[in-house]
């Protein structure tokens, strides 16, 4: 019962919640810069305004694989707040990007192909890594459930630093931020095009942009599962965290897509499955 | 409420202008002037914009790409001419290849004059541009609700 409501508050309130915080870091990133920026609220005007712009669609069958895109991000989340299998989570959001990788395709655009393999190399920079860090959790506290995981005494962090560190990495990649924003960018829009969502405007634009607030509040959800032995700890760091994630986004340029695919798969082989070798060694071995 | 006012999406395009305007409309998105600060992106891409941004006069060989640009716009779409080139073609108007002013083209909804246009009239001319994008999202509801 408990769980079906925490999914309900997600459904509900992630979207709020992940545009505050593209709204803060468009804020803060503007800073940086020594200029104003927009209000905090604008990414929400953004989404509003898309809403009210005519709909033209190239192919019909784009819609639906955004309407999927969004769809599935909320049930990946709504699974992961639910409690459920971890496993269970990281296909639900793997099947999600599947989805706006199709959408991308499906429009007939070199701009957007490009941009649709593009997200297919991040998809695989990353991919390894996530699990690595499913399975890390599961060797520390014994479950793969996220309810159990959360609940866990265990200070999670102290066994699994390399996971974290090479969680951080695919997490660039992940929210897109520089130096791996290969495949869209909320910065660079002459580049490619944007990327991916190319052949995307009104309201199919505004889904993506809900999916990826949805996104953002899973991601810096899982970095709680680290740090769930102390709540008050744990958002401390998912702060520090993001405000890391603007740093690097501002203090680097982009790469190309081979060191995505090096830093991607470099961090799961180092920092993951060397972390995963010491604890199987010393803290399983006893 | 309308919150197209908010987040207006510029796409610049360069009709053979001499630079002159172009850095001046760049000038508009730095940390001096800040026009983030009102929500204006710039965008490279027609179908995320909401207005177009002219600068230089239409030439034979670029009248077909900007009638293109503006058709790939979803409504409502608005039309900013920067400079006094791309208003009426201005010095190189009596050239052979110059086809005039960007209304020659595509029909324009502010001009924004200056040779170059200054950073400051060229903000001006977007906030009334966004007036008229509002306008014309009212009357696009209009049409759509007697359909
Ligand atoms: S108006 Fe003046 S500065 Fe602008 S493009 Fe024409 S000649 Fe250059």
């Amino acid at each position: 019962m408990m769980s079906i409501l925490n999914a309900l508050v997600y459904l509900i309130l992630a979207p709020v919640l992940g545009g505050l915080v593209a709204g803060i870091d468009r804020k803060i990133t503007a800073r940086m810069q020594g200029r104003v920026g927009p209000p905090i609220l604008q990414p929400f005007y953004d989404v509003a305004k898309l809403f009210e712009k005519e709909d033209v669609t190239v192919t019909p069958s784009q819609n639906y694989y955004i309407l999927s895109y969004l769809v599935f991000m909320a049930v990946t989340g709504a699974l992961f707040f639910a409690g459920g299998d971890m496993l269970l989570v990281i296909f639900a959001f793997t099947l999600a990007h599947v989805f706006i990788v199709l959408g991308a395709y499906a429009a007939y655009s070199p701009y957007s192909y490009l941009g649709a393999e593009r997200e297919l190399i991040a998809l695989m920079a990353y991919e390894p890594m996530i699990i690595l860090t499913a399975v890390g959790l599961y060797l520390v506290t014994g479950s793969f459930y996220v309810s159990d995981i959360a609940a866990s005494t265990v200070p999670v962090i102290l066994y699994l630093p390399g996971v974290f560190l090479g969680f951080l990495t695919v997490l660039t990649i992940k929210l897109r931020k520089s130096p791996f924003d290969i495949s869209t960018s909320h910065h660079a829009h002459q580049e490619l095009v944007k990327g991916l969502t190319t052949e995307f405007s009104g309201a199919t634009l505004g889904k993506i942009e809900i999916a990826h607030w949805y996104e953002t509040v899973v991601m810096l959800g899982i970095v709680y599962l680290f740090f769930g032995f102390n709540p008050l700890l744990a958002i401390i760091v998912i702060a520090l965290v993001y405000l890391l994630e603007i740093f690097i986004d501002n203090t680097f340029s982009r790469m190309k897509w081979e060191m995505t695919m090096k830093s991607g798969w470099g961090a799961a082989a180092i920092l993951g499955f060397l972390n995963l070798a010491v604890l199987y060694y010393f803290y399983l071995g006893v | 409420m309308a919150y197209l006012k908010k987040s207006p999406w510029l796409l610049h395009y360069d009709a053979s202008s001499c630079n002159g305007c172009d850095i001046e409309v760049l000038a508009c998105l730095t940390p001096l002037y800040d026009v983030e600060r009102f929500g204006i992106i710039n965008t490279g891409n027609p179908k995320h914009a909401d207005v177009l941004v002219i600068t230089g006069g239409i030439n034979e060989l670029n009248r077909q790409v900007v009638r293109n640009i503006y058709n790939q716009m979803p409504e409502p779409r608005v039309v900013v001419a920067v400079g006094i080139c791309a208003s009426s073609g201005g010095v190189f108007r009596e050239c052979y290849n110059i086809a005039g002013g960007v209304d020659q083209v595509i029909p324009v909804d502010v001009y924004v004059p200056g040779c170059a246009a200054r950073p400051e009239s060229i903000i001006d001319g977007i906030v009334q541009a966004l007036g008229i994008l509002e306008e014309k999202r009212t009357k696009m509801k209009e049409q759509e609700a007697q359909r």
